[in-house]
C-alpha cells in the first residue's frame, strides 16, 4: 500500500470517529411501521437532517402491525400505520394515541391483456371478478362498460397480495363499502379470507404474475404501476364518473371524504366527482403526552415542518399530499400535543 | 503395549527424579470437557426454549382451537377462525416433491463426481454446486416469477397434462404458479448441500472395498453399487435428512412461486401455501391478538413437523442397521 493511500484510509477513520462522537451529542428518534410511506419517510428524515442538525430520524419500516404493536409497547417514539387503529388495539394504550395522516396513495386495477386495451370498470365489475362470479373478460358486464374495446374469450386470473399489507387493507375496504356481499363473506383486513385467485408476495409478486400470466387482474399500489409501466383501469366512482388514478384524484377524493376529529377516516368511495374511489391515506401514530419534554418538542417541529415543507416533497416522490383543509385541521391536533 | 524394559528404565534412571516430579495437571482435560459439554447442552436448551417461547406465544390460540387448529381449513384473519391443515399439507407435499427431484439428481451427481468424472472437470463441478448454494433465496424467487415460472407454463406443464392428464395430480388450469413449481424451486435450493454431502460421504467410502470389488471382477457399475453405494447407504439417508430439514423450513422463494393459497387439491397444477410462507408473508401486519398466536402456532406446527421427521428418519435409519446385518449374516 502507497503512503498516500495510508494517510487517506487514516483520515477517513478520523473522520468517521469524528461523525461517530458528533452524532451522540445527538437527540435519535425512533419510529417504526408502515411500509407503503418508507420512501417518502426516510427522504423527510434526510432533508430535516439539514433543517435542525441536533436530531436523528431512525425508523424502521417493519409493517403497520409492528408499528401498532411498538407504539404501544412504548418501544418506539412514534409509530406507523397504513391503517387506522381498531378501537380493541387502542384501548390498549396507556395514554391517548393521536392519529396523524401524512400522505396518501391509490390501489389500481392492473391487468395483461393482449394489445393492451383501455379498460374501464365499475364497482360492480369489480366485485364480481374478486367474487369470483365474473369468471371471462368477455363477460357482458364488462362488455357493457367498455364498447369500444375487443375483449377476449379468456379466463380472468385473478392476482391479489399475499402477505399483510395495507394496499390489502385500502382494497378491500373499497370493497367492503360497495358491495354487502364482499362485507359479508370477506370483510376488510390487512390479509383476508380471498374467494378466490393467486397470492403475490408484495408489490412486485403481484405485479410480476400479472406481467406474466395472459389474461390476469390484480390490485398494486398507483407509484409501483407507474414504474413498471402496467396498464391499469379507469374507476367509476360514488358520483358515476369514470376517473384516471393519478395524484390529483386521490386528493380530490381526501378533500371529499367525511373525516372525523380522531383521523381514523377512509376515503374509499369519496363523494367527489374527480375523486378516485380506491384511495387511502398513512398514517403516524404519536401520543398526545409526550414523556419526554425534550424529545417530544423535537418531534411536534418535526411533524409540523413535515405537514407544511415536506407535503411540498411528497409528489416528487409520487405519493399525494393531503388536502389543504384537512392539512390545516392535522396541523391544528399536531399543536395540542402536550410536552 | 509398554514393555518390561521401558518400565524398568525411569526406575534406574532416578526415583528421587520421578518423586520430584508433579504428575502433570488434569485441569485442562477436564475443562476442554466441560466446555464442550456445555456447548452441546447449549444446543438442547436452544432447542427447547425455542419450543417452549413458540407454545407460550400461541396459547391463547392452542387454547381457543384446541385440536381443530390442526384439521380445519379455514384461514380467516377478519372472522378470526384459523385452521392450518392447507399449510401443512403444502409444506408436506412442496418438501416431497423437492426430495423427489433433488436426491436422484444429488446422489448420481456425487457419484460421478466421486466415482467416474475425470480429474479435471471435478473441481470446477463442485464449485459451480457449492455456488447455487450461495444464491440468496430471495433472488431465486424472483428468477422463479420472471424465468423459470413463464416456462414451466408454457412448456413442461402442458406437457406434462397431456401425458399425464389420466392422473389427478395434473389436471385443471394451469397458471405456472403452483404446488409444483414450489416443489421445484425448493429441489434447487437443497441440490448443493445434498450433493456436497453425498460426495463427502462417497469420498470416505475406503479405497479398499472398491479394490476387493474389482479384485472380484465387478464391472464398475457393480463397483459402485455393491461396495461403494451399499456401504454408503446410512450416510446417503443422512444427507436427503439434511435435505429434507431445509425443505421443510424454506420460505422466501417458496412463497414468490406457489401461489399462496390455503386449499387441499390433489392436482399440482394448483397454486399451495407452506406453513413458513403464511409466516413470512401474515406476521408483520397481524395486528390482534389471536391472529398473531395463531401465527406462533403455525411456527409450533412447523418445528413439530421438523422434529417429526427427524424421528421417522432415525426409526428408518435403525430398521435400515438392522435389515443390513441380518443380510451380512445369511
Amino acid at each position: 500500500m502507497n503512503p498516500q493511500k495510508i494517510a487517506s484510509r487514516l483520515f477517513f477513520g478520523l473522520g468517521f470517529a469524528a461523525f461517530a462522537i458528533g452524532a451522540q451529542a445527538q437527540m435519535t428518534i425512533n419510529g417504526a411501521g408502515a411500509t407503503f410511506p418508507y420512501p417518502i419517510y426516510s427522504k423527510w428524515f434526510d432533508e430535516y437532517a439539514t433543517v435542525d442538525p441536533s436530531v436523528r430520524f431512525n425508523y424502521q419500516s417493519i409493517g403497520s402491525g409492528g408499528g401498532q404493536k411498538q407504539i404501544l409497547a412504548q418501544t418506539v417514539d412514534f409509530g406507523a400505520s397504513d391503517g387506522p387503529m381498531s378501537d380493541d388495539n387502542l384501548a390498549k394504550a396507556p395514554g391517548k394515541l393521536l392519529h396523524i395522516p401524512t400522505v396518501a396513495g391509490a390501489d389500481v386495477v392492473a391487468y395483461n391483456l393482449a394489445g393492451n386495451p383501455a379498460l374501464k370498470l365499475d364497482s360492480d365489475t369489480i366485485a364480481g371478478i374478486f367474487l369470483g362470479q365474473i369468471k371471462k373478460w368477455n363477460d357482458p358486464k364488462i362488455v357493457a362498460l367498455n364498447s369500444g374495446a375487443s375483449l377476449p374469450d379468456q379466463e380472468i386470473v385473478v392476482v391479489h397480495r399475499s402477505d399483510g399489507s395495507g394496499t390489502t387493507y385500502i382494497w378491500t375496504d373499497y370493497l367492503s363499502k360497495i358491495s354487502p356481499e364482499w362485507k359479508q363473506k370477506v370483510g376488510t383486513n390487512t390479509s383476508v379470507n380471498w374467494p378466490t385467485g393467486l397470492g403475490g408476495k408484495g408489490n412486485e409478486g403481484v405485479a410480476g404474475q400479472i406481467k406474466q400470466t395472459p389474461g390476469a387482474a390484480g390490485y398494486v399500489e398507483l407509484i409501483y404501476a407507474v414504474q413498471n409501466k402496467m396498464s391499469y383501469a379507469d374507476i367509476k366512482n360514488a358520483a358515476g364518473e369514470f376517473v384516471k388514478p393519478s395524484l390529483e384524484s386521490i386528493t380530490a377524493a381526501m378533500a371529499t371524504a367525511q373525516i372525523p376529529e380522531d383521523f381514523r377516516f377512509s376515503i374509499t368511495n369519496a363523494p367527489g366527482k374527480s375523486a378516485y374511489p380506491i384511495s387511502g391515506a398513512t398514517w403516524l401514530l404519536v401520543y398526545e403526552r409526550q414523556k419526554d419534554a425534550a424529545k417530544g418538542k423535537k418531534l411536534v417541529e418535526f411533524l409540523k415542518w413535515a405537514l407544511t415543507k415536506g407535503e411540498d416533497m411528497a409528489k416528487e416522490l409520487d405519493y399525494a399530499p393531503l388536502a389543504p383543509q384537512l392539512r390545516d385541521r392535522v396541523l391544528k391536533r399536531v399543536d395540542e400535543i402536550k410536552i | 503395549m509398554p514393555s518390561a524394559s521401558s518400565l524398568d528404565v525411569p526406575a534406574i534412571a532416578g526415583r528421587s527424579l520421578a518423586a520430584k516430579m508433579k504428575p502433570p495437571s488434569r485441569f485442562g482435560d477436564k475443562a476442554f470437557e466441560w466446555l464442550t459439554m456445555a456447548m452441546a447442552l447449549a444446543v438442547v436448551v436452544l432447542v427447547f426454549l425455542v419450543g417452549w417461547q413458540l407454545a407460550r406465544g400461541s396459547s391463547l390460540a392452542i387454547r381457543r382451537f384446541g385440536f381443530h387448529f390442526l384439521t380445519t381449513s379455514t384461514w380467516d384473519p377478519v372472522a378470526e377462525h384459523f385452521g392450518a391443515l392447507p399449510f401443512i399439507y403444502g409444506t408436506v407435499v412442496s418438501s416431497l416433491i423437492a426430495l423427489i427431484i433433488a436426491v436422484p439428481l444429488s446422489i448420481a451427481t456425487a457419484i460421478y463426481l466421486t466415482e467416474l468424472a475425470p480429474l479435471w472437470i471435478r473441481h470446477p463441478i463442485v464449485s459451480l454446486i457449492e455456488m447455487l448454494a450461495a444464491i440468496p433465496s430471495v433472488i431465486l424467487g424472483l428468477w422463479g416469477i420472471f424465468v423459470m415460472i413463464p416456462w414451466l407454463r408454457d412448456y413442461p406443464f402442458p406437457w406434462l397434462k397431456k401425458l399425464f392428464g389420466w392422473t389427478p395430480f395434473f389436471r385443471g388450469p394451469i397458471y405456472g404458479v403452483s404446488m409444483l413449481a414450489g416443489g421445484i424451486i425448493i429441489a434447487i435450493m437443497i441440490l448443493p448441500i445434498v450433493t456436497s454431502v453425498s460426495r463427502e460421504i462417497l469420498r470416505s467410502v475406503p479405497n479398499l472395498q472398491r479394490e476387493a470389488a474389482y479384485a472380484l471382477g465387478a464391472t464398475r457399475w457393480e463397483v459402485t453399487r455393491i461396495a461403494v453405494l451399499s456401504y454408503a447407504r446410512k450416510g446417503l439417508f443422512g444427507a436427503v435428512i439434511l435435505g429434507l430439514g431445509r425443505a421443510l423450513g424454506e420460505t422466501m422463494a417458496v412463497t414468490m412461486v406457489i401461489g399462496n393459497t390455503p386449499q387441499i387439491v390433489a392436482s399440482l397444477f394448483a397454486p399451495g401455501y407452506t406453513l413458513a410462507s403464511v409466516i413470512a408473508n401474515e406476521f408483520t401486519e397481524a395486528t390482534t391478538d389471536l391472529y398473531l398466536q395463531a401465527l406462533f402456532e403455525i411456527g409450533l406446527v412447523l418445528f413439530g413437523i421438523t422434529i417429526l421427521a427427524n424421528l421417522i428418519a432415525q426409526l428408518l435409519l435403525k430398521t435400515m442397521a438392522v435389515s443390513m446385518t441380518t443380510r451380512a449374516v445369511q
